[in-house]
């Protein structure tokens, strides 16, 4: 019988093993926006997450104010928040405040859906378990890309440049193909994105994500309420 | 501004968003219109940050939209994340080849 944080960890091996890869373009994506390689790192070591930790450094880049900042990973991170409250429903009786403060540092969107599929109730040392490898592999993969975008040629750290996005095509166009609702609110965010980009300029790119994602989702929301078991 | 700050307060944000309902909450949300948002939310900010971000992200429109189309594509057929991610990059680094050749 396997320990539950040895379990953990080997359920966390292969997200570990895809954010080794996704994290390297998060590396050479925030050198090429003029961060230094140690800031790069300091911010997947303490961060954890994909699509905030990109706006953020658009916002560093940008030279943002600490709100707009504050904002955008409020808003862009909010869904943890729903994941966060999910889980915490499935906790078994050992997982006091201490522990759960702990854990809740490793909720992403694939660790989410790991212990969310687990049939029995999570102990905090599974969720140690769970959490260790994803946290090196996104470390590492971090350093990695942001080494290799100081070092190489500018036509390789150029087209890497797309990783992270190509990463996020890939999360929202197969539920949008199934979900004609989805399909409904990415659309209007394009719109709200496009009009904002190039019609109001003055609005910020932090600032234009939110706006554009919390208008199409309201409206979305208002004209297709979720029926009960889609959440 | 320092970077440390910047960091700072984009680690605490994340960090509080991430504790405060698995920490301290212990009931169900009732309302359908606020579960409603909170299930759309998380596409439209992906899409949001993707477009139009994407079509800069590689210091050339014509590779970053070959790479987008490419991204598009195999997403459609469910291909694996980094599958798609590597070919989006794949298809942009072909394109600017193919730009020198033509050029």
């Amino acid at each position: 019988m396997r320990s539950p944080y040895t379990k953990g960890l080997i359920d966390g091996i292969a997200i570990g093993l895809g954010y080794l890869s996704v994290s390297f373009g998060f590396g050479v994506m925030a050198v090429k926006a003029g961060l230094s390689i140690l800031a790069t790192v300091g911010i997947s070591l303490t961060n954890l997450t994909s699509a905030g930790q990109a706006a953020g450094v658009t916002v560093i880049a940008a030279g943002g104010t600490l709100i707009e900042m504050l904002l955008t990973q409020l808003v862009i991170n909010l869904r943890y928040s729903l994941m966060g409250f999910t889980l915490s429903q499935k906790l078994d009786n050992t997982f006091n405040t201490p522990r759960r403060m702990l854990v809740s540092f490793g909720i992403t969107d694939e660790i989410f859906a790991v212990a969310c599929a687990q049939k029995e109730r999570l102990t905090a040392k599974y969720m140690y378990g769970l959490i260790t490898m994803p946290v090196i592999g996104w470390s590492l993969g971090t350093l990695l890309g942001a080494a290799a975008g100081a070092v190489l040629p500018s036509y390789i750290s150029d087209v890497l440049g797309i990783l992270l996005y190509g990463m996020f095509i890939a999360i929202v166009v197969p539920p949008a193909k199934k979900n004609r609702h989805i399909l409904f609110a990415v659309i209007l965010s394009i719109g709200f994105s496009l009009l904002i980009k190039y019609v109001f300029t003055f609005i910020s790119s932090g600032f234009a994500v939110i706006i554009s994602a919390v208008a199409a989702s309201v409206i979305t929301a208002l004209f297709f309420p979720v029926k009960e078991d889609e959440v | 501004m320092s970077i440390f700050l910047y960091i700072a307060v984009m680690a605490i944000t994340t960090y509080l968003v991430r504790m405060i309902p698995f920490t301290v909450f212990r009931k169900q949300i009732k309302s359908r219109f606020i579960k409603s948002v909170l299930f759309y939310l998380p596409y439209a900010v992906l899409t949001a940050m993707t477009i139009p971000a994407i079509f800069y992200s590689t210091g050339n429109m014509m590779t970053a939209v070959a790479g987008t189309v490419v991204a598009i594509i195999m997403a459609y057929f469910n291909l694996p994340l980094i599958v798609v991610a590597v070919s989006a990059s794949a298809a942009a680094l072909i394109a600017h080849f193919i730009l020198l050749y033509i050029g």
